[in-house]
């Protein structure tokens, strides 16, 4: 008997199931979820409180839900907004899964909401492997950060949908130069959009709510390049043909 | 730690396909990992040999594949490496219509059983 088994299954197969299913569920009952990545600190929380503010003077069904190892802070500040919040404690993961969210969503995610804000663990890395079912991804990078963000985390850069800049009333003072940022987040992913905004000043906030009520009017979002030979990922709904097998598909050659 | 649940998914995974096939032991397990994956080899090795602890693929080597990160331009039909940090504009007319060909992948290639000793057992001693 042969000892080899060809298995050709895609290690995040299960993640990937989870996000499309979730997809389709909230495509079924009209929401559209947003997935904020970006490193700690990049000023997540402060943009999405003010986006959320807006959205409610505007009428807009919106909700947040907010992941971190640890504290409830984020989810306090959200709520400041009056629209409805949820706290996610990862217990000691540093990304969220299509799973986990799937379950914060089952009790919580009041009908009737449109646009579901999710921000990330603060963490440039694994987050950008999970697909949680969004159909806007956006990165975000603040000004003190440094140009070359996008080269550091090509595939959190790379499989945005949306780049926003944060903390902008700073640049000056951080000396950050846009041109070459702009320029690595076009080589990483080109075409994308990116957009500056200051939570503290109030520049670009608006935008982001703006783009996302597009996507819910059916506007055709960014599609990046990195997404699209993917196995796996936020690419994987419009790759060619999956090559990987989900179910039992496993085959002995002989 | 990222690495860790990714070794977690394949010892799950494949431990679940083992034992569908009737496997003892899996001795070695076959990974295609894309350069734009964003997964680290070497850390993966690391939390993959804790993954396996006391489950079928216990003492496991896993053996990874990188795949190079290539990409095709649309316009002019220049094919390049993208290389790390990827540069995904055609350096041939900076068309827009760029394609990955490949880099992506995180794929679980095949696993090795371990040898049935010949004769099922019938190693006799003296
Ligand atoms: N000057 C300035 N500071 C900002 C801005 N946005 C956020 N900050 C500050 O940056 C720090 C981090 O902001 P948060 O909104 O908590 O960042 P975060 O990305 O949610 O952080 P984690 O959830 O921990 O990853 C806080 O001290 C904010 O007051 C801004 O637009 N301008
Ligand atoms: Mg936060
Ligand atoms: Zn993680
Ligand atoms: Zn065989
Ligand atoms: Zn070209």
């Amino acid at each position: 008997m042969c000892r080899t088994v060809e298995l050709r299954q895609a290690v995040l197969a299960r993640n990937d199931d989870g996000a499309r299913a979730l997809r389709a569920r909230l495509a079924a009952q009209g929401t559209v979820a947003v997935n904020l990545l970006s490193s700690p600190g990049s000023g997540k929380t402060a943009l999405l409180e003010a986006e959320l503010c807006l959205a409610r003077d505007r009428g807009i069904a919106v909700a947040a839900l907010t992941a971190d190892l640890a504290t409830e802070n984020d989810a306090l500040r959200l709520a400041r907004s009056g629209v409805p919040v949820k706290q996610v404690l990862t217990d000691g993961l540093c990304h969220l899964e299509s799973e986990m969210l799937t379950g914060q969503l089952a009790d919580w995610l009041p009908d009737g909401t449109r646009l579901l804000f999710v921000e990330n663990v603060g963490n440039l890395v694994c987050p950008a492997s999970y697909d949680l079912g969004e159909t806007l991804r956006v990165a975000l990078a603040s000004v003190t950060e440094g140009e070359d963000k996008p080269l550091k985390y090509p595939t959190a850069f790379g499989l945005a949908n949306l780049v926003l800049v944060t903390k902008a009333d700073l640049a000056a003072a951080a000396e950050f130069d846009e041109t070459a940022f702009l320029a690595n987040v076009a080589r990483v992913n080109p075409g994308v959009e990116v957009v500056f905004t200051s939570a503290r000043t109030g520049q670009g906030v608006g935008e982001l709510l703006d783009r996302a009520c597009a996507v819910l009017d059916g506007a055709e979002v960014h599609r990046p390049v990195m997404a699209g030979a993917s196995a796996n990922g936020p690419g994987h709904l419009h790759s060619r043909g999956d090559s990987h097998s989900h179910d039992g598909a496993a085959a002995e050659h002989l | 730690m990222h690495e860790m649940s990714i070794a977690m998914a394949v010892v799950e995974q494949v431990d679940a396909a083992a034992r569908e096939h009737g496997m003892e032991a899996v001795v070695l397990v076959r990974l295609q990992v894309g350069e734009l994956a964003g997964v680290v080899p070497s850390a993966l090795d690391f939390c993959f040999e804790l993954a396996c602890a006391g489950t079928l693929l216990e003492g496991a080597v896993l053996e990874t594949e990188t795949v190079q990160a290539r990409a095709r331009c649309l316009g002019c039909e220049t094919e390049w490496s993208v290389g790390m940090p990827p540069d995904l504009g055609c350096p041939n007319c900076a068309g827009a219509g760029v394609e990955l060909l490949a880099g992506r992948e995180l794929q679980i290639i095949g696993v090795e059983r371990a040898e049935r000793p010949a004769g099922a057992g019938a190693r006799q001693e003296g």
